[in-house]
């Protein structure tokens, strides 16, 4: 973990960075916020660990909670609102055994995020499973989706 | 030897995902093939082009011969093996696959200039922007224009910024060249945060180059020296383009120092978002590159005095910057003429929802909604009735049917309720709910609205609570009066323009669909069947089959019923997903 941290300070100190680049390189490697980073950059940086806190909880791009081994997005724009998105993400939370005011299911093998709008709005609704975007998305699709993934798990 | 057959892929976001990679590389591969002659394949290109807008029928693909131009649509990789061999080596089209007349209505009422590369260049090649006067008028303003030349130019031709409020962008130069300083920024705003809204999207992944040489004659014209592109994180293949755009231009001496051998120095950096909406408020986005939360700051001094680490600052939006190139090459009255009188040129719109051609298009400024929805747009999908149009998107409104005659253009939408906005527009049917749309825009303000100022994150919270009483069937009398004064003081006390406009959506359906609302709340009745509250579904015995299929899908398990006999939905367990109503192929499903 330290060599990791010692270079996303040197990049930082290269190339002028701030917190958030920081934060977003951390999330690249670790795919959260683990605690324990920002206490590090705190101490190395000499700045307080709650301006770190204070600008990961800001942007959506940041978690501080461990995510799923499977990603699924699903785009919450208006385009696929109007195409009903909200009936698929009813859907998966019912599929996916998530605890309700979460996100990841209890053995971490999912994870269901909502996305304000990727820019796909001409083959809405959209999701995106594991970083590949599909369109044109319907109910039974994406339930034959899920089940792929709860195969290969 | 020239290449006299070209095949052109779309490869945006909407190709991609429709599968347009494989398409391309499955052309490459036929082409390169051991079965082809090679001195036939060295004719040949097949070239990824950026989105050429119509998204309803990707994977388009343009095969050219002789300049002869065939278009295909849905193109699957299966099909390239037949398009190949009786098209292009053979010379007969295939015609069942060509495009029909929805894709040339589609394009007749459009007049392209940001769009103009778009689906015809190779977004990843300088070269291929320079083939099209790429990089020109860059070089004509570094090399024999003054700043001051350039500023006038750009107020002439009348563009106003395309961000949403259409500020008058040569005034904005002009203030940002006169006020001097030794260190001063460009910011291009690529953060597109408008849900319903991908126009910059597009313009960035097809055409960045059009960006950054707009830039770099902003930089000129305000003698700045230093440029950041600010991209929202949710665009990972328009960051990969500007980035290789920009590692180009540093090549070819375009960026960096000394640009163009004229001695003008410009550094171009991106910077990538990290997923707020608010970021995309000018103070809040460069609090934003500074590193901080981004949150919007009262403006006490225009950017263009105090802008980026205190520093004068020009900002402008993507399209903005991609119309600058071409004004300087082709004049201010070209661009003037273009739109209407108060705002020159076109503007590029994100038409989608439940219309039938749903893309990207480009029209002047001053035609009508209505030549958008059912000409260009091909009116409604599936035979249902217009609703609405909801125009700039959260902080927009909704038009209806009677106001389709409205003008596009920045004073015609603001007095029919809505506004511009940066050019989203998403058609509603009668299957949408105007309730639940309005819910729906203000929990996303809601959500999004950084914390700063009270009216904003109190008041859009408490105006959430009356919507979800009342699409939940316990609203009450006086709730309509009541949103509406909470939105008059939202929007006059709110710092920016997230909170100003956040009660745009419902106050313009409280103005134009005020008894839907009275429906929900007296009647407890949803009359577009959204609400999930106010509808039950049930099955019409006398046109069930039992064939099961509704039972098979259910997730609740509450269908009962024998092979052949009508089935019952029990109501206590119904979750009311829908799926059986979309499952049964004999409309034996209600809702109501
Ligand atoms: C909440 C909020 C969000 C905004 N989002 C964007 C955006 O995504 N893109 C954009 O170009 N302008 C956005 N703007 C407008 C910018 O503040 C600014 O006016 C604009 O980028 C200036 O560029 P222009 O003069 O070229 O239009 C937003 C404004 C507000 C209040």
């Amino acid at each position: 973990m330290e060599e990791i941290l010692q270079k996303i300070l040197g990049e930082y100190r290269e190339n002028e960075g701030n917190i958030i680049s920081i934060l977003q390189d951390i999330e690249k490697a670790f795919g959260f916020i683990p605690e324990e980073t920002v206490t590090w950059f705190s101490k190395k940086l000499d700045i307080p660990a709650s301006r770190f806190f204070g600008t990961a909880t800001f942007y959506s791009q940041f978690h501080l909670k461990p995510r799923g081994k499977n990603i699924i997005t699903v785009c919450r724009g208006t385009a696929c609102h109007v195409k009903g998105s909200e009936k698929l993400l009813n859907r998966l939370f019912l599929e996916l055994d998530i605890p309700p005011d979460e996100e990841t299911s209890t053995d971490s093998k999912f994870t269901i995020e909502k996305v304000n709008c990727i820019g796909a709005c001409g083959i809405a609704p959209v999701t995106i499973l594991n970083k590949e975007v599909l369109g044109k998305m319907t109910l039974d699709n994406l339930m034959k989706e899920v089940k792929k993934i709860k195969a290969r798990e | 030897m020239d290449k006299d057959i070209l095949i052109k892929v779309c490869t945006g976001t909407g190709g991609v995902a429709s599968g347009s990679k494989e398409v391309l590389e499955t052309f490459k591969g036929t082409i390169s093939s051991a079965g082809i002659a090679a001195s036939f394949s060295e004719r040949c290109s097949a070239q990824r082009v950026g989105c050429r807008g119509f998204c309803a029928q990707d994977v388009l693909v343009d095969v050219i011969i002789n300049g002869e131009k065939t278009t295909y649509k849905h193109v699957k990789p299966d099909m390239v093996g037949k398009i190949f061999t009786e098209h292009i080596l053979n010379g007969t089209p295939v015609a069942e696959w060509i495009v029909d007349k929805d894709y040339h209505t589609f394009h007749q009422k459009q007049t392209k200039v940001v769009l103009s590369h778009c689906g015809e260049i190779d977004p990843e090649d300088i070269h291929a922007y320079r083939a099209v006067d790429g990089y020109k008028a860059a070089k004509m303003a570094l090399t024999s224009m003054s700043s001051q030349e350039i500023v006038n130019i750009v107020k002439n031709s009348n563009l106003r910024g395309r961000g949403g409020a259409g500020f008058p962008t040569g005034l904005k130069w002009e203030l940002g060249l006169r006020i001097a300083s030794d260190i001063k920024y460009v910011i291009c705003n690529g953060d597109e945060g408008d849900p319903g809204a991908f126009m910059d999207r597009s313009v960035m992944e097809g055409d960045p180059h059009a960006v950054i040489e707009g830039m770099i004659i902003c930089a000129k014209a305000t003698e700045s020296h230093h440029g950041y592109i600010y991209v929202r994180a949710e665009y990972p293949l328009a960051v990969k383009r500007l980035q290789m755009a920009i590692e180009q231009c540093y090549e070819a001496g375009f960026l960096g120092k000394n640009t163009f051998g004229s001695g003008f120095d410009f550094d171009l950096k991106i910077f990538q978002g990290a997923g707020a909406f608010v970021c995309g408020e000018a103070t809040a986005l460069m609090r934003s590159i500074e590193g901080k939360r981004g949150m919007p700051t009262p403006k006490l001094w225009r950017s263009a005095e105090k802008g980026l680490w205190d520093r004068p600052t020009v900002l402008n939006n993507v399209e903005t910057f991609a119309n600058i190139p071409r004004i300087i090459l082709r004049g201010a009255d070209w661009f003037m003429r273009l739109g209407t009188e108060r705002s020159g040129g076109t503007k590029v719109i994100s038409l989608s929802g439940k219309v039938k051609n749903t893309g990207l298009i480009e029209v002047p400024l001053g035609v009508t909604l209505r030549e958008i929805v059912y000409e260009i747009g091909g009116g409604i999908e599936g035979g249902k009735s217009f609703k609405a149009l909801q125009t700039g998107g959260p902080s927009g409104g909704c038009i209806p049917e009677e106001l389709l005659d409205t003008e596009v253009d920045y004073e015609s939408l603001a007095l029919a309720g809505s506004i511009m906005g940066s050019g989203g527009m998403v058609v509603l049917d009668e299957t949408s709910c105007m309730v639940n749309t309005a819910k729906f825009f203000l929990e996303f303000t809601q959500s999004e609205s950084c914390g700063k100022c009270t009216p904003c994150r109190i008041g859009t919270k408490r105006m959430l609570e009356i919507l979800e009483r009342i699409t939940t069937g316990r609203g009450k009398e006086g709730d309509l009066e009541l949103l509406e004064e909470l939105g008059h003081y939202i929007r006059a006390t709110s710092l920016c323009g997230l909170g100003m406009t956040a009660p745009n959506p419902v106050l313009s359906t409280l103005r134009y669909f005020r008894d839907e609302y009275e429906q929900h709340i007296r009647n407890k009745k949803c009359p577009a069947a959204v609400c999930r509250d106010l509808i039950t579904y049930s099955i019409l015995e006398a046109v069930c089959t039992g064939c099961g299929a509704c039972k098979r899908v259910c997730p609740a398990d509450a269908i009962r019923g024998v092979r052949k006999k009508p089935h019952r939905i029990n109501t206590e367990l119904c979750v009311k997903c829908g799926t059986c109503f979309d499952a049964c192929k004999f409309k034996a499903i209600t809702k109501v």
